[in-house]
């Protein structure tokens, strides 16, 4: 690649086409991407100051800066928010949309035009999920547990809606996805030859298509509910509220894996690069993706153990839990078992996938002991369970997708950030989020409920701990957005492979032109032949 | 912190009130320990290789190591095999939790935005306090009149959601006499936090004093209010002019009323009563009706005991 060459004489995906309009209707998998990003980072912000405020407010008992409806709605639209605008779109819709054609050697995914009605979607549920402002909000908390959600306020339809139409970005962008990976790879590029980002973001298109709709269902019928009154969910009008929780959790357990599979995919790519070696267990990887989005589908009831369900089905769906550990316990120890012998670069993107390691672990023990039946009875509904999934969401794929933008920034906009400013980073949130998260283990096992406006006198502590923590890390990722910000706008030229990577998107130009591959490329070996 | 057995068990978590209590501590502690020394070997190991094999110059070359399938035996089965012991344990211990021995004490708890109710076999109730006698088995049998919420009493290590239009059930034993937290666990709105309870645990004769006694003997009906709007009322309303979830009382009999639907009316002893029974007939205008009724849940004596209360509030 010739690394001397300037963005401003080359004709890349950035600049072969000029305006908003050609942003908008674009129908470059890259330019999707960017869309995604910007619109992802827009929502982060906005839910992580929620974030910092729900911590104001739990800084000391009583009332500190809102009312409990206030902080009910504030909560709400955290966890709405991460979950549905950034979590769930972050990893596949952002990067994936951007690496995964690189990475299989195509120029595009298999549907552009779908791909860009994904992120319509994306936006359009979004906004009618704003839109339920102006009908007094939401103050359901992410779950919309039934029959809460359907006396509470209007807002309610319209966020439940907005998710709905949010839930079809989410099932097309996976359908494309599998598509792309079987029908577009370049020649020579076996399944035993795509790099496991790619094996991560194709099990986790399977649970997109195959459990999103069950979410969509759910929520039409909460809406229809709420709106012509049948009784589904609602025992006042007949219905059963435990259905609405086994219809919910059958989409929301494997949505985590949404969530976190991408992360994992992310991580190893990070791992064997800044290693400059080839990964450890490349087929053990690569199924225990597969095993881990299989099993997911199986494991919905150990939200329920405390719910009413039978004491048979909670003691089952432990179990079945407690299989979801092995495949994931193998990627950890595949992880770190790459590192040996290897030749270990701490650059800023291999630093969050070692704090991803670190804080994973942390929340994969955790699991366990909440899938463990007997000790979840008294944990369900703690904060133990909000550290859990934290340190699982937050320390995992948060951490995952900084290390990942990071990683492919130079990529991406063909500029490089400051590797000083981008540590700082990475030290306050990884510190500030232990701060933050680790107490609240402890606040758990001392009994302190979820979702709770005010607390007992015992817990305040701890949660002054928490929040200190809380604000370093919202400072962190406010550092990171300058960082990002005047990498793009001001950054030097980043050369075509500033980290040594074997993959694809390496042997392009940075940023890659505007059909990626100038001429095919013909896969001869595995991905990461650093030999 | 999780060092120590006596440490352990004494400085945070909260004290073990139940029989069961420390057969689910022990699993619980095995499981951290576990999870340490899991921990301990995966992050300890990463830093040790990352330290050890750090890149010395820019053009190190590393090991080609693909694979070791004894290796990922190993290490895909020990997990597995440490998995299936809790497991069975996990099983073992839920049973003791979750089988109810015959012949326990039975009291059922309702809640109800945001309250606890507790009802006993001889026609005794209280709200927000529930007794108990030591030392014998109690079954819980709960239930909701709204939305759901969860009965949690940490020092029991027991918890069970109360659903609307069914019964659930959770049983404790608690051996020492002593006063126990309760929390609602399971989100249900804005007093969700508030929504509080102690058991209080008596040994078998002053349990039984207490199930005897008539909590209104000797009392004038204003006093009777009090007793019950403490216990039933304030999570929504105060006695001052200030409007909590509900409306202030201080000054509200007799004063004109404002409602959503756009008609109003003096408040009156037959509008106290309807408010209480059927509280979504007429909503009083810029709040939320949020109020659960308590339509035949009050005796003749509480109802007229409330309104004169209210009434008494000028
Ligand atoms: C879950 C919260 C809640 C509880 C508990 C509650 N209320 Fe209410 N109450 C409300 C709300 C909200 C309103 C105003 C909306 C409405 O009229 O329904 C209200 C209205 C009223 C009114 C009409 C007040 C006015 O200003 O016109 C009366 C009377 C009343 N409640 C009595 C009671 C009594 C007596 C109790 C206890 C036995 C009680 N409420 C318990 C929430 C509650
Ligand atoms: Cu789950
Ligand atoms: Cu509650």
């Amino acid at each position: 690649m010739t690394s001397t060459s300037t963005q401003a004489d080359e004709i890349n995906y950035l600049n072969h086409q000029k305006g908003i309009w050609s942003w908008l209707t674009t129908l470059d998998h890259k330019r999707i991407g960017i869309l995604y990003m910007i619109t992802v980072l827009t929502f982060f912000l906005i839910g992580g100051i929620f974030a910092m405020l729900l911590r104001v407010e739990l800084f000391a008992t009583g009332k500190n800066i809102m009312s409990a409806a206030q902080y009910n709605q504030v909560m709400t639209f955290h966890g709405a928010i991460m979950v549905f605008m950034v979590i769930i779109p972050g990893i596949p819709a952002f990067l994936g949309n951007f690496i995964l054609p690189l990475h299989i050697g195509a120029k595009d995914v298999a549907f552009p035009k779908l791909n860009l009605l994904s992120w319509y979607c994306l936006v359009v549920g979004a906004v009618i999920a704003v839109s339920s402002l102006l009908y007094g909000g939401v103050d359901t908390g992410w779950t919309f547990y039934t029959p809460y959600s359907i006396h509470t306020n209007n807002g309610t339809t319209f966020v439940v809606i907005g998710a709905f139409v949010m839930g079809f970005s989410s099932i097309l962008t996976g359908l494309n996805f599998i598509v792309t990976v079987h029908k577009l790879r370049a020649p020579g590029m076996t399944f035993w030859r795509m790099p496991l980002f790619v094996w991560a973001l194709y099990s986790t298109a399977v649970i997109q298509i195959l459990a999103t709709p069950i979410l969509a269902i759910t929520l039409l019928l909460i809406a229809a509910e709420r709106i012509l009154g049948v009784g589904i969910f609602d025992p006042a009008l007949g219905g059963d509220p435990i259905l609405f929780q086994h219809f919910f959790w059958f989409y929301s357990h494997p949505a985590v894996y949404i969530m976190i599979l991408p992360a994992m995919g992310i991580v190893t790519e990070l791992i064997t690069t800044f290693s400059r070696k080839v990964i450890f267990g490349y087929k053990a990887i690569a199924l225990s993706s597969v095993g881990i989005a299989a099993v997911s589908f199986f494991v919905w009831g150990h939200h329920l153990f405390v719910s009413g369900q039978s004491e048979l089905a909670g003691i089952i769906f432990s179990f079945i839990t407690m299989l979801v550990g092995v495949p994931t316990a193998i990627k950890v120890f595949n992880w770190t078992a790459t590192m040996y012998k290897g030749s270990i670069q701490f650059s800023s993107p291999m630093l969050f996938a070692l704090g991803f390691l670190f804080l994973f672990t942390i929340g994969g023990v955790t699991g366990i002991i909440l899938a463990t039946i007997a000790v979840d009875v008294r944990f369900h509904d703690t904060y133990f369970v909000v550290a859990h999934f934290h340190y699982v969401m937050v320390g995992g794929t948060l951490m995952a997708i900084m290390g990942g933008i990071y990683y492919w920034l130079p990529k991406i906009f063909g500029r490089m950030y400051s590797e000083f400013w981008a540590r700082i980073t990475w030290v306050l949130i990884f510190i500030g989020f232990n701060v933050a998260f680790f107490p609240q283990f402890v606040l758990g096992a001392m009994g302190m409920p979820r979702r709770y406006y005010d607390y007992l006198p015992q817990y305040a502590s701890l949660n002054r701990i928490s929040s200190v923590g809380s604000w370093t890390i919202g400072l962190g990722f406010f550092i990171a957005l300058g960082v990002i910000i005047y990498a793009i706008t001001k950054g030097k030229k980043a050369p075509a492979n500033p980290w040594g990577g074997k993959t694809l998107e390496w042997t392009i130009a940075s940023p890659p032109p505007h059909e990626n591959f100038l001429i095919e490329p013909i896969i001869t070996a595995g991905p990461y032949e650093y030999r | 912190m999780f060092f120590g057995t006596k440490a352990f068990a004494g400085s945070f978590m909260p004290i073990q009130g139940s029989t069961f209590a420390a057969s689910v501590d022990s699993l619980y502690k095995f499981l951290v320990y576990a999870s340490l020394i899991s921990c301990a070997l995966v992050i300890g190991g990463m830093i040790f290789f990352a330290i050890k094999y750090r890149r010395k110059t820019n053009d190190d070359k590393t090991a080609y190591i693909t694979h070791n399938s004894t290796l990922e035996f190993i290490w895909s089965f020990v997990p597995f095999v440490i998995f299936m012991i809790v497991f069975g344990w996990s099983w073992y211990v839920y049973l003791q939790i979750r089988v109810v021995p015959k012949g326990a004490f039975e009291i059922n708890v309702v809640g109800q935005k945001w309250n606890w109710d507790f009802i006993y076999k001889s026609g005794r109730k209280s709200s927000g306090e529930m007794y108990a006698p030591a030392g014998e088995p109690i079954k819980l049998i709960l239930s909701s009149r709204d939305v759901i919420h969860s009965f949690y009493i940490p020092a029991f290590r027991n918890k069970q959601d109360a659903v609307p239009g069914m019964y659930t059930q959770m049983w404790f034993n608690a051996p020492k006499p002593g006063s126990y937290q309760v929390f609602c666990t399971e989100y249900c709105g804005e007093g969700h936090s508030s929504m509080l309870a102690k058991i209080h645990v008596l040994p078998k004769d002053k349990f039984e004093e207490w199930l005897r006694n008539d909590p209104y003997k000797g009392m004038n009906l204003v006093q009777v209010g009090l007793k019950l709007f403490d216990s039933r009322c304030t999570a929504c309303h105060s006695v001052s002019e200030e409007n909590k979830v509900g409306p202030g009382f201080k000054g509200l009999f007799g004063k004109k009323r404002d409602f959503a639907d756009g008609t109003s009316l003096l408040a009156d002893e037959n509008y106290i009563r309807e408010s209480m029974m059927m509280p979504a007939k007429k909503v009083v205008k810029g709040f939320s009706n949020v109020m659960t009724s308590f339509q035949g849940q009050l005796s003749e004596q509480e109802v007229l005991g409330v309104i004169e209360y209210i009434k008494s509030l000028q």
